[in-house]
This record gives C-alpha cells, sequence and structure tokens, in this order.
C-alpha cells in the first residue's frame, strides 16, 4: 500500500483535545466531526486539508484521551496518512482500527517540511520526501496490522476474519 | 516475570511471556461510557454479530455527559439505554454511579489478576488493584464485544519504587505530578508502570488509584500496584469472585528502575498546557484563579474530600473565585453526606454537584471563558480541555486547591494562616 500528499507539518505532543475538542464529542457524524479537526491549534485546519494530505508531526502525536472521535475528525477532513516520530498508543490504534494509516519515523520532523509531496510505501517502511529527493525509512507495522489497514479498518477486517470461520 | 507479564500470560494461555510478544489476551471486563459507547455500539452492529460474546463482562457507565446536558447528549444515552437493555448488559444510570473509574471497582467490576480494558484511556486506574487495565478505543471495543479478545504487545516495564512519609499536605497527586515531572510525557509511551515501595505499601487503595489513574499522561500502557491486604480489605463485600493475587518475581526484569522519596515531596503544580510542566505551589502564588475545581476520576474519592474539608473548614471562599465540588461517585457522595463534608464545603461558599466527570474534559459544567484560570484535581491541562482554548488549566492536590480556593491564588497549603 502506498500513500502521498502534501505534507502539514506540526510539532510534538499534540493532545486529543486539540485534535478534537471535548465539546464536540457529542456529534456521531464523522463529517460533522471533521469541520472541528485540530481546532484547538488551527480553526483553518479541516480547510487547509480538505485536498487530502499527509500529516507530519514530532514525539507523542495524539496523546490524551480515547477518544476515537479524534482520528476520526482527522481522516475525515482529509487527512490519508499521519507519520510522526511517535505516537500515543491509543491513538496509533484507534486510527489503525478506523483505517487511517499511521507510521513512525524518527526523522521525519527532520526531512519533510509542510507543503513538500511525500509518498508512503507501508510494504516496506520507506518515506520518500520528492520535494527533496530524500528517503527515510519508517518502522514497518507487522503485517496483521497491514491487513487492518488494507480491509480498511478493524471491523471490516473481523467481518473478513469471521467469514472464513 | 513481573505482574504485568503474569497477567497477560495467564489471559492468552501461555506460561511465559517477554516485553515485545504480541498475545492474543482474553478480556475479563470491558467498559464503555456515553462519549465512547454510542459509537462503539454503531461498530458492533456493523460487525454483523448478533449477539455480544458474554453480556456479564460488559459494564456500560454514563458520566461524561451526565445529567444530559443537550438534547444530542440525551439521545446518546438513550441509544445506550437501547442497547443495554437489548443484549442484558448492565447500565450504571445518572444517579446509580458516578463517575466509570471510581464505579467500577466500587460495584466489584475490578478484581485482581485479571484484564480490562474501557474505552476511556484512564481505564489505566484499576492497576491499583493489581489488575492489568488499560484504554481502548470504540471500534476496539466493538471488537471485544464481539469476539471477547484483544491483541496486546507485552510492554516493558518500568519500576517506580517510593520510599518515605507523606508530609503534612502533601499526597498521591503531589507524587505522580513530580514523578511525570521527571519521566516527561512521553516517557513511558507503551510501557507498564509498575509502583512499589513502603510509600506505596502505606498507601490506600484511593491514592494508589491516583497514581495507576495518571500512568497514561506519560504515555503508559497501565499502571500497577501489587495487590496486598489493603487491596483485600477494599474489595471485601464488593464481590462474591474468587480472584488470583499475581506478585512480580525477585528477579523480574524491568526496562528501568526509578526511585523516589516522599519525604521531601512539596506540594506540586502542572502549569499549563502540559502535564510534565511541574512547579511548587509555593513558587505560583502569582497565579491569580478564576474556578477551582475538586473532583474527576484523579480526586473525588472520599479520601480527598476530607483533605479539602480539613481546609476549607470554617473559611471562606475568595469572592470571585467560584469553587466546585465533584464527588466521584454516589458511593462517595452518600459517605460525604454522613461525614458533615458537603456542609462544610457549602458553608465555605463552595457549589457541590451530582457525581460525574464534570469540567474535566470541558463537556459539562463549569467550563471556563477566554483568559480565565482554574487550579484542578484533574488530570489534564491540555489547551481548551476544559473551555476556551484562551483559558488556563494548573493541576494539584485537593489540598492545595482547597487552599488556592480560599486565597484567590495558588497557594501551598502549608501557607495558610490558621
Amino acid at each position: 500500500m502506498k500513500v502521498s500528499g502534501s505534507a502539514i507539518k506540526l510539532g510534538s505532543n499534540i493532545d486529543t483535545d486539540v485534535i478534537l475538542p471535548g465539546k464536540y464529542l457529542v456529534l456521531i457524524s464523522p463529517n460533522d466531526l471533521a469541520k472541528h479537526a485540530m481546532e484547538g491549534l488551527d480553526p483553518s485546519f479541516a480547510k487547509k486539508a480538505a485536498k487530502g494530505i499527509v500529516l507530519v508531526a514530532g514525539r507523542n502525536f495524539g496523546c490524551g484521551s480515547s477518544r476515537e472521535q479524534a482520528p476520526l475528525a482527522l481522516k475525515y477532513a482529509g487527512v490519508k496518512c499521519i507519520v510522526a516520530e511517535s505516537f500515543a498508543r491509543i491513538f496509533f490504534r484507534n486510527a489503525i482500527n478506523i483505517g487511517l494509516p499511521v507510521i513512525e519515523c524518527r526523522d521525519i520532523s527532520a526531512t519533510v517540511d509542510s507543503g513538500d509531496e511525500v509518498v508512503i510505501d507501508f510494504d516496506s517502511g520507506e518515506i520518500q520526501n520528492k520535494s527533496s529527493g530524500k528517503t527515510i525509512s519508517g518502522v514497518k507495522l507487522p503485517s496483521f496490522i497491514q491487513e487492518i489497514l488494507a480491509d480498511g479498518g478493524l471491523i471490516e477486517n473481523l467481518q473478513r476474519r469471521l467469514k472464513k470461520k | 516475570m513481573n505482574i504485568t507479564e503474569k497477567i497477560l500470560a495467564k489471559a492468552s494461555g501461555k506460561n511465559k511471556v517477554i516485553a515485545g510478544d504480541i498475545v492474543d489476551a482474553n478480556v475479563d471486563v470491558i467498559m464503555v461510557h456515553d462519549l465512547t459507547g454510542p459509537l462503539a455500539v454503531e461498530a458492533f452492529n456493523r460487525t454483523g454479530v448478533s449477539r455480544v460474546w458474554d453480556n456479564k463482562k460488559i459494564v456500560i457507565i454514563l458520566d461524561h455527559q451526565v445529567p444530559a446536558e443537550s438534547v444530542k447528549a440525551a439521545e446518546l444515552h438513550k441509544m445506550l439505554r437501547g442497547f443495554a437493555k437489548e443484549q442484558n448488559i448492565r447500565l450504571y444510570d445518572v444517579g446509580r454511579g458516578g463517575i466509570c473509574h471510581q464505579v467500577m471497582p466500587e460495584k466489584g467490576h475490578v478484581l485482581p489478576g485479571t484484564v480490562i480494558v474501557g474505552a476511556d484511556s484512564h481505564t489505566c486506574t484499576y492497576g491499583a488493584f493489581g489488575a492489568f487495565a488499560t484504554g481502548i478505543g470504540s471500534t476496539e471495543a466493538a471488537a471485544v464485544f464481539a469476539t471477547g479478545k484483544l491483541w496486546l504487545k507485552v510492554p516493558e516495564t518500568v519500576k517506580i519504587v517510593v520510599d518515605g512519609k507523606f508530609r503534612k499536605f502533601t499526597a498521591p497527586k503531589d507524587l505522580i505530578l513530580s514523578i511525570i515531572g521527571r519521566v516527561s510525557a512521553d516517557g513511558a509511551t507503551y510501557k507498564a508502570v509498575e509502583f512499589a515501595g513502603p510509600a506505596v505499601r502505606d498507601m490506600n487503595v484511593s491514592g494508589r488509584m491516583t497514581l495507576c489513574n495518571m500512568s497514561v499522561e506519560m504515555g503508559a500502557k497501565n499502571g500497577i500496584v501489587e495487590p496486598d491486604q489493603l487491596t483485600g480489605k477494599f474489595l471485601k463485600g464488593r464481590t462474591g469472585k474468587s480472584y488470583e493475587c499475581f506478585n512480580s518475581d525477585v528477579d523480574a526484569k524491568y526496562e528501568k528502575t526509578l526511585e523516589f522519596d516522599v519525604s521531601s515531596l512539596e506540594p506540586s503544580v502542572a502549569c499549563p498546557s502540559s502535564v510534565d510542566n511541574i512547579k511548587p505551589a509555593s513558587e505560583l502564588s502569582n497565579i491569580l484563579v478564576d474556578q477551582a475545581f475538586i473532583g474527576s476520576c484523579t480526586n473525588g474519592r472520599i479520601e480527598d474530600l476530607r483533605l479539602a474539608a480539613e481546609i476549607l473548614k470554617n473559611r471562606t471562599v475568595k469572592e470571585g473565585v467560584r469553587a466546585l465540588v465533584i464527588p466521584a461517585s454516589q458511593e462517595v457522595y452518600k459517605q460525604a453526606v454522613k461525614e458533615g463534608l458537603l456542609e462544610i464545603f457549602a458553608d465555605a461558599g463552595a457549589i457541590v454537584c451530582g457525581s460525574a466527570c464534570g469540567p474535566c474534559l470541558g463537556g459539562h459544567i463549569g467550563l471556563l471563558a477566554p483568559g480565565e484560570i482554574c487550579v484542578s484535581t484533574s488530570n489534564r491541562n491540555f489547551i481548551g480541555r476544559m473551555g476556551s482554548t484562551q483559558a488556563s488549566v494548573y493541576l494539584a492536590s485537593p489540598a492545595t486547591v482547597a487552599a488556592s480556593a480560599i486565597t484567590g491564588h495558588i497557594t501551598d497549603p502549608n501557607d495558610l494562616e490558621a
């Protein structure tokens, strides 16, 4: 699986309260959530992401609450993939479970700037910055997680596994 | 093996596991609440499975937006009540429970040696009882509803050994804030944090819950304390089930061991907008507060309310400051009534609200306007956490928050005039 797009770069410790403020947790529709994506940091984020972007971040992306509405809001706002130096663990699992590809890469902040065109190859774990010509390695996901992503999320993956039985 | 490894080995039917193993664990109990449950129910309905794997192992607790503050919240509550009825699942409704992480142990759903997952990041609180407990998302909760299983990576464990005796007006909250200050907000990401040492053995379960509760604020997968006679005393009368208590082997492996001594601990405060931005309360007397909040799954227990009441008794909340007290559960609320604590709070000019998460997550009750400052016993001070993105939250112990409510600025409780 390959994902590509223009990058929006953020810093470290981006928490779920700025990704999707608590007051919107009563919203159920992903498209309604998407309007408020990253509102705590940049109220114009949803507009910027609408064309389909790759989110690049520093350490501990998605720290804080277990709210799945956070990755849902990002996904439906137009985030095609998140590359971060590291992720908070619940956010990492949530993103995979809703079919939003995520990959860890320690050198990503030093290699990609906002506006760069980035290609992420999930089979090899390689991340290519087409704007600078540099290629770096991320942490390749285990095959069972790649399968969940390829199926489009955990529920779709579960449906497939249950059918097999 | 250490206690976390032993529990995960048992849950996955293995004799031994080591850090880094990926196991398929059998879940003993799963909990969802009113803000994560609805998405879980929607996802469960998409699995095509008609009945949950085991209705007796699922608990639903309404605690975030309660009593319903909007029609949208009321609709979510109604949906969960419908699902609980249809699947015959235990649901703790408004007035019957309180904050999920307080209700779960109180009602006997948390037992030593078990694997408990919850669609809430502070599920790690239950480690205080020697359980493996961790937060998951709604979709994963739906998969557990359907299968009763969850994949988990066996974490590396950081051991935190705490020695010494707490001084007057310092509390487990000050300890966990100082630990997070040293470890940092992502210093334990993916890891287990095992709290041990004489000061933890001397600590009541309420304090152990405060420690484990905030483990996630340093990124941890779970926080855990070996169960002992205090654990057994708390559980007595709350469960009829038998349980297995695990202890870490003498030669158990740890990624590292950190040592703390509470004898020199000062009342500590996490300053905006990161939980690891720790300063002594005594250095923050220039910070004027608009709101003081005592409550949450971190510090809304009876011991916390007693500490706050000790300070607020025969004193008055400063004019211009609003003080909110929210007992963590109905049980805590009733005990506080019995002990006369609620009268002390009311006499001091504080408002006591019904058991719920309250202002902690900025959803309901006691939100902040731009430019306002709240000193709070809760667990997060992120930008916008308690309302406006231009408001600030300082995290502290119940004693420090109560003292600050009286003076109108952040105050070390030891500096209060008699």
